[in-house]
């Protein structure tokens, strides 16, 4: 059953680097911030928007949440052989884990889905590396490490030069 | 003695095709079913002997029980990944379950990268952002708060998705839809405490992270958090278990289960959504265009009938039981209709109350097997009427490599040796 379709609003700049269109399914009517809710006993101690910034991870589609830091996609290949080639396979393909590279058209019959063809956002892959990678040691890269390695990887799925800089304003 | 299915009074007329009975039959009868023919209650020859164990002293007390010792089929299967064990999946086996709720240790699990092994006293749950007064909870505190219990099913947006395949995957009902389980779940509702935390109106999404090795995060969408959201500390009346997300986790009934996010310690909210690696490269539909669906929250109802199912055999003609499973993200499952003929005719299979809503739900249908191969289907229809669609309308909608959200009617062929298999039919 579809829900009604509305195409998610395009974004200028670089960050919106995929080739594919991701479609929002739903249309969110404005919430209002008047419903009756149970009284709560309001014990949660106040903290700082400051004094969560270690704990906050979040990169958004816009930038906000990119750290200070910069890397190439020269850089950014040897931090993978070191690092990610041993689930990942040589230059993200043929590995044990997902395959980071492909760029086959998304109306073939089985394409795979990368980052070249279908993830939306360089904002994603920075988040998501920072978080969860290397699986066996995660939130252990610096951060220039990980700009080098988005770079690197929009530069084998095609999408950036190899010596062009990644960083909180590209 | 073997097991000898009962037959039924001769004047029991069939009410539809392939010897499906009325579903009031056993309430009006009290008939007594034929050991489920299943192979599952063989009696011993001797059966009339006093069995040993009324001879001994029984076992002592335990301090946590386990399943008996015999039941070692009702087990998770686990598919993991061989360079990381702690990233796969392990499905509930629906096929050895009757009822509807799951018991913990055999709710399904996906995870990221392995459990965390979370101390609760360190463990802390903080909300910022768009709120005017940013606060951490600790677990003592949270204790105080009101807390609600309510049944309802978690699935995975992944769930049955071999349905896709080519060709049917021959597997037992558990190791093919058995990526959604249910339990009642106790918990503070969110909206409690995104209230105390002076939630902003402009903010629309909340970014939910998990305390895991991996910090799986997702954006969810804030009617729903304001919604029926819970806030779980409490799985089938004991904590969360480590697997389910203790000490915390979020319930959002209905949803996709990726947004139930487990070790739940952080909700960002903001305007507009994080499209992280799991709401954009994963749990989103690829269509036949080339372009995709995302935020695809809600589960579709679904029915799969789990006995009799591939891996039993049927123990001759006779009379049956047929039963499964039905649940659909958007309310109350308001009818199940079963087949025995491959979807020429259907009867209505009755319903197990209490009717609750996005929650399992059981059927039953009384079945009369006249040996002759056929095909068993089931199909649901929820409160809002929606059906659920015939495998060919789902994939003439959605192509076939949408991976996520398949929900089409299952289909089981009966052999003349009792033997079943799935079939796309
Ligand atoms: C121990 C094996 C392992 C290592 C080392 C590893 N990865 Fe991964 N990676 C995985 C697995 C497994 C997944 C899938 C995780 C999931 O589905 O939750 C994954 C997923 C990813 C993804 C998401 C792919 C997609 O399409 O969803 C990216 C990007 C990625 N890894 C990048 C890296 C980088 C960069 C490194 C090196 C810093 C790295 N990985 C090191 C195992 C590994």
């Amino acid at each position: 059953m579809s829900m009604p379709s509305l195409s998610s609003p395009s974004r200028s700049g670089l960050r919106r680097v995929g080739r594919a269109h991701l479609f929002i399914g739903l249309l969110l009517p404005l919430w209002t911030p008047l419903l009756a809710v149970p009284e709560g006993p309001k014990l949660g101690v106040s903290i700082t928007q400051e004094s969560i910034l270690p704990l906050d991870i979040s990169v958004f589609p816009e930038g906000t949440g990119l750290p200070p830091g910069k890397g190439t996609a020269v850089e950014g290949k040897m931090q993978f052989e070191a690092l990610c080639q041993g689930c990942h396979g040589v230059k993200g393909s043929g590995g044990d884990a997902e395959e980071l590279v492909g760029r086959s058209p998304l109306n073939g019959s089985r394409p795979d889905q990368t980052v070249g063809n279908y993830w939306p956002y360089a904002t994603t892959i920075f988040d998501y590396i920072r978080r969860a990678m290397p699986l066996n040691a995660p939130l252990s890269l610096s951060n220039d490490q990980v700009y080098a390695l988005t770079a690197y990887l929009l530069y084998l799925n095609g999408i950036v030069t190899e010596t062009s800089e990644m960083n909180a304003t590209t | 003695m073997s097991p000898t299915p009962i037959l039924p009074p001769d004047d029991l007329e069939p009410v539809a095709g392939g010897g499906l009975l009325d579903r009031r039959m056993f309430l009006r009868q009290g008939i007594a079913l034929g050991g489920a023919g299943l192979g599952l209650l063989a009696f011993d020859a001797d059966a009339t002997d006093v069995p040993r164990w009324m001879k001994t002293p029984g076992g002592p007390f335990t301090n946590y029980g386990e399943p008996s010792a015999y039941e070692k089929e009702a087990i998770r299967w686990i598919s993991a990944n061989a360079k990381a064990p702690g990233h796969g999946i392990s499905w509930t086996p629906l096929h050895r379950l009757e009822g509807t709720i799951t018991p913990n240790g055999l709710h399904f699990e996906r995870h990221h990268n392995g459990v965390p092994a979370i101390d609760p006293e360190q463990h802390r749950l903080t909300l910022h952002g768009l709120f005017s007064k940013p606060i951490q909870f600790s677990l003592e505190q949270l204790f105080r708060y009101p807390m609600v219990s309510r049944q309802c099913f978690v699935e995975c947006g992944g769930n049955s998705n071999a349905g896709w395949h080519e060709e049917p995957i021959q597997t037992p009902v558990g190791y093919f839809h058995g990526l959604a389980s249910s339990s009642e779940w106790t918990g503070i509702p969110l909206s409690i405490l995104l209230d105390e935390a002076g939630l902003q109106p402009e903010a629309r999404w909340l970014v939910a992270e998990g305390a895991d090795a991996g910090a799986m995060n997702v954006s969810i969408p804030i009617e729903k958090a304001l919604d029926d959201t819970l806030l779980a500390l409490y799985q089938n009346g004991e904590r969360i278990r480590p697997e389910q997300g203790y000490p915390m986790r979020l319930i959002l009934p209905g949803f996709e289960a990726v947004l139930n996010v487990k070790w739940l310690h952080r909700l960002q909210a903001v305007k507009e959504p994080l499209m992280s690696r799991n709401e954009t490269a994963k749990y989103t539909e690829l269509e036949p265009s080339g372009k995709a669906r995302q935020f695809t929250f809600i589960m579709e109802a679904k029915s799969v009938i789990t006995q009799p199912s591939p891996g039993f055999r049927l123990k001759g003609p006779g009379l049956y039981q047929i039963s499964g499973l039905a649940w659909s993200g958007r309310g109350t499952i308001r009818r199940v209709d079963i087949s025995a003929d491959g979807g020429r005719s259907w009867a209505p299979a009755a319903l197990q109350e209490p009717l609750l809503s996005k929650c399992f739900t059981r059927f039953r249908l009384p079945w009369r097997w006249d040996g002759s191969p056929l095909i068993l289907k089931s199909r649901a229809i929820d409160d809002t009427g929606y059906q659920q669609p015939e495998r060919s309308t789902l994939i003439a909608e959605r192509g076939q490599r949408g991976y996520f959200h398949y929900n089409a009617i299952v289909a089981f062929a009966v052999d003349s040796d009792g033997s079943l298999r799935h079939v796309y039919a």
